[in-house]
C-alpha cells in the first residue's frame, strides 16, 4: 500500500509542490523563450517529455556502468543524443514549429530540469520510478508552460491557438507578448505560487492541528472514562 | 562597419538576457552583488569568445565537409564542457588570483544557455565567418555582462525597499528585469539601419 502511495507521490509531486519551473526555478530559458504562443508551448512540452523520459530511462539503466568521475559529461552526451533525435524529427515533420523555436529545442540539452533529474533522481533509482518521475516533472513543466503561454497569447495578441478572443483581439495588450512582458508575467505568477504554497502549507498545518486536537480530546475522554470506572 | 553593427545588435537590440532569455538562470541567481556579477560576466564573455572560435572550426572544417552536420549538438556541448574545464585548469595554473575571483562561477558556465546559444546563433543560423563569429561571441558576452551588472546594482537597491511579502526575492527580480527589458525595447532594429544605411 505504502509502495503504491510512494509511486503516486513520485508522479504527482512534480505538478504543484515541486513544480520544476515555479517552485524549483529550473529550465527558465526555454520556458520564457517559447511561451509567446500556445502552439509553441505544446511542441516544447512534448519535446521535453520525450527527452526527459528517454534520458531518465537510459541513465537509470546505465547508472552502474558510468564511472562516478565522468558522470556529468556522460549524462550530457546521453541527453544531447535524444535532443538530436527530437530536433531531426521536428525538422522533418513539423517544419513550421521547428522554425519558430529552433534554438530553444537545441537548448533542451542545457535545460537544468533534464540534467537535474538525471543527477538527482535517475542516477539513484530504478527504471520504473525514473519513468514516473520523468512523466511527473514534464507534466509540471508542461502545465507551467501552458499556463504562461495561454496568458501571454490571450492578452498579448488576443488569440488562443490562432482563434480570436472576442474583445482582446481588437485591442491586445502588446507588451505582454513582448519579452519584457514575459518577465513581468513570470514575476506575477511566481508571487502567486508563493502565496499558494503558503496557503496550502497553512491549511495542511491547520488540518494536522485540528486532528491532533481531536486525538487529544479523545485521549482525555478515554482517561476520564477510565478514571470514572 | 559590419563589426560595429554586430556589436550594437548583440549588446542592445538582441540582448541575450533581456530579449532572447539565454542565460536567465545566472541573471537571477548570480546578480545579488556587483562583484560576483562582474566575475560571472567576465568568465562567460571569455568562454563565449573561445567557444565560438573552436566550434566554428569544428563545424566548418570537420562536420560540414563530412556531411555530419546533424552531430552538431553533441559536438558543440562536448566542446563547451571541455573548454570550460580547460579554462579552469589554465586560469588556476597561471593566475591564481583570477581563479580565486572566478573559481565558483567557472563550472556553472557549461550549463549556461548563452554559450550554446551563441554558437548555434552565430555559426548555424547567421552563418558568420570565423572572425565575425568570434566577434559576435565577444559582443554577446559583453551584453550579458552589462545586463548582469545593471541588474545587480538594482537588486542591491531593492534590498532597502519595502517589498510585499510574496514578491520578495525572485518574483520582484523578474519584474525588475521586465521593466529593464522594456527600456531596452527602445533600441529598435531601425537604429542600425539609420546609422548604417548601406548595410
Amino acid at each position: 500500500m505504502s509502495n503504491k502511495n510512494s509511486k503516486i507521490n513520485i508522479l504527482v509531486r512534480g505538478i504543484i509542490l515541486e513544480n520544476p519551473v515555479f517552485v524549483l526555478l529550473l529550465g527558465l530559458c526555454p520556458f520564457l523563450g517559447v511561451s509567446n504562443q500556445v502552439i509553441n508551448s505544446i511542441g516544447m512540452g512534448l519535446a521535453v517529455l520525450f527527452v526527459l523520459i528517454c534520458s531518465n530511462v537510459a541513465i537509470s539503466l546505465l547508472k552502474n556502468l558510468i564511472p562516478d568521475k565522468v558522470r556529468i559529461p556522460a549524462y550530457i552526451v546521453i541527453i544531447a543524443t535524444f535532443v538530436t533525435v527530437v530536433e531531426l524529427v521536428m525538422h522533418a515533420f513539423t517544419p513550421e514549429l521547428y522554425n519558430n523555436m529552433a534554438t530553444f529545442i537545441v537548448l533542451i540539452v542545457v535545460n537544468c530540469i533534464v540534467l537535474g533529474r538525471a543527477e538527482a533522481f535517475a542516477s539513484k533509482n530504478n527504471v520504473v520510478d525514473s519513468v514516473l518521475d520523468a512523466i511527473g516533472m514534464s507534466i509540471g513543466f508542461f502545465f507551467a508552460l501552458f499556463l504562461m503561454a495561454t496568458i501571454r497569447e490571450v492578452f498579448g495578441s488576443g488569440t488562443f491557438l490562432g482563434f480570436r478572443v472576442p474583445i482582446l483581439a481588437d485591442n491586445p495588450i502588446r507588451v505582454i507578448g513582448s519579452p519584457a512582458g514575459a518577465m513581468i508575467v513570470m514575476g506575477l505568477l511566481l508571487a502567486f505560487f508563493n502565496f499558494l504554497k503558503d496557503y496550502l502549507s497553512k491549511r495542511s498545518a491547520k488540518k494536522v492541528e485540528s486532528l491532533e486536537v481531536v486525538e487529544n480530546s479523545l485521549d482525555s475522554k478515554e482517561l476520564n472514562t477510565e478514571e470514572a470506572v | 562597419m559590419e563589426y560595429l553593427a554586430i556589436l550594437i545588435s548583440f549588446i542592445f537590440i538582441n540582448n541575450y538576457v533581456l530579449v532572447k532569455f539565454y542565460g536567465i538562470c545566472p541573471f537571477i541567481g548570480v546578480s545579488k552583488d556587483v562583484e560576483s556579477a562582474l566575475g560571472m560576466g567576465a568568465a562567460v564573455t571569455f568562454v563565449m569568445t573561445l567557444a565560438t572560435a573552436v566550434t566554428w572550426m569544428i563545424y566548418n572544417l570537420i562536420l560540414a565537409p563530412l556531411n555530419a552536420g546533424y552531430l552538431k549538438i553533441i559536438a558543440f556541448i562536448l566542446v563547451i564542457a571541455a573548454l570550460v574545464q580547460l579554462v579552469e585548469i589554465i586560469v588556476q595554473k597561471f593566475s591564481p588570483s583570477l581563479y580565486k575571483a572566478l573559481g565558483i562561477y567557472l563550472p556553472l558556465i557549461t550549463t549556461n544557455c548563452a554559450v550554446l546559444g551563441i554558437t548555434m546563433d552565430a555559426i548555424i543560423i547567421q552563418n558568420y565567418g570565423l572572425f565575425k563569429s568570434i566577434f559576435a561571441g565577444f559582443s554577446a558576452g559583453l551584453g550579458f555582462t552589462l545586463v548582469l551588472i545593471l541588474m545587480s546594482t538594482l537588486r542591491m537597491k531593492l534590498n532597502f525597499e519595502k517589498v510585499p511579502k510574496y514578491f520578495r526575492g525572485v518574483p520582484i527580480a523578474f519584474i525588475t528585469g521586465g521593466l529593464m527589458a522594456m527600456a531596452f525595447m527602445a533600441f529598435a532594429p531601425t537604429i542600425i539601419f539609420k546609422l548604417f544605411p548601406n548595410l
